[in-house]
């Protein structure tokens, strides 16, 4: 197991001893979801991955899969998401995420499995899992975090790190000629036989934030009612690695990050077939 | 009357939420909590609409929004 995660933060009883009751006449309109749990997160300062694991706990809240769920951890900062989410949790070898859900989802087709993935981790050295376990059509959601870095090792270049970013890798900025174009996963994906659901959307406005909760709950939905594969890729910000503030970098989510991928939902089988929703 | 509570060893001073609070009362504490951050405040609650916008950005779930019945009076 990983060092106790409680050793290098203060431990749940901290953030626990405020008193949340409400005042005569008041209500409390927004509270932490009861799937996260309330251990503080090893995450710098504006990273989105809080707001990922609250929308995913909100989701688990409210569609009620909690006692039936199961994440698949995979490599990068988010590896201690079993720390974070109050349910079962299997960590992947990096990249394989999509190959141990296929295990799970398989030997357990009861159970809700979906894999949570940055951008190293899914569009790199898992890009033949989540590639066939799309084509598939496994009974599985992924969530896919981009934020164009790898985060936890040091801020090396992605396969989605935009055209001109400086990395440790690529002191002097990606180059199109040496190293290719930004991957854009969920356009990729969406033109899978197996999937159902493939969006892509951004986590750095209030409005996107609604919208991404919406996409996430679409990309669940499709494998509770056993349509086919879900996707939803998450613009994030990684503040640390991108040498700005957390301001500075949600705003060059809006000015770098969605000129070049656009946020929209790219399959949806709901409004292929001839109904829609 | 709305109000914001912080949980301010929860927060690591992002600042996401002072950027885009509609009303910008949300400001820097001097303070530092266990986690060695610089916490947010609010100095002037009786401002706050409820509109729960910082909740919704905060990643660290270290903001609760508390707002009253209408016509339910203080």
């Amino acid at each position: 197991m990983a060092p106790d995660i409680d050793s290098i933060a203060p431990t749940e009883a901290v953030a626990d001893s405020i008193d949340l009751t409400p005042m005569p006449g008041e209500t409390l309109v927004f509270d932490k979801p009861e799937s996260l749990r309330s251990t503080l997160t090893h995450y710098c300062p504006g990273c989105h991955h809080g707001t990922a694991h609250r929308l995913v706990a909100e989701l688990l809240d409210e569609m009620q899969l909690r006692e039936k769920a199961i994440v698949i951890g995979s490599i990068g900062c988010s590896v201690f998401i079993y720390n974070y989410l109050d349910i079962d949790a299997v960590e992947a070898p990096h990249g394989r995420g999509p190959a141990a859900a296929t295990g799970v989802k398989r030997a357990r087709p009861d159970k809700f499995v979906f894999t949570y993935q940055g951008d190293g981790d899914l569009a790199s050295i898992g890009m033949a899992e989540i590639m066939h376990a799309a084509n598939r059509g496994e009974r599985l959601s992924v969530v896919f975090v981009n934020n164009t870095v790898y985060g936890m090792t040091g801020g090396q270049m992605a396969p989605t790190t935009l055209i001109g970013q400086k990395t440790t890798t690529c002191p002097g900025g990606r180059c199109l000629e040496r190293e290719g174009a930004p991957i854009r996963m969920a356009e990729i994906i969406a033109s899978l036989g197996g999937v159902a659901y493939s969006a892509r959307v951004s986590l750095d406005s209030v409005k996107n934030i609604r919208a991404a909760k919406k996409a996430l709950r679409r990309a669940f939905e499709v494998q509770t009612e056993g349509v086919g594969f879900g996707f939803v890729e998450l613009l994030s910000g990684c503040p640390t690695n991108w040498r700005m503030t957390p301001v500075q970098a949600n705003n060059r989510i809006r000015t770098e990050m969605i000129p070049y991928f656009p946020l929209g939902v790219f399959k949806d089988v709901a409004t292929l077939n001839t109904e829609g929703e | 009357m709305s109000r914001v509570l912080f949980l301010e060893e929860r927060c690591k001073g992002c600042m996401l939420c002072a950027e885009l609070c509609p009303v910008k009362i949300i400001s820097q504490s001097p303070r530092i909590n266990r986690q060695g951050y610089k916490a947010v405040e609010v100095l002037e609650m009786d401002k706050c609409t409820g509109c729960a916008s910082c909740a919704l950005i905060c990643p660290d779930c270290a903001i609760r929004v508390f707002r009253s019945k209408k016509g339910g009076g203080e």
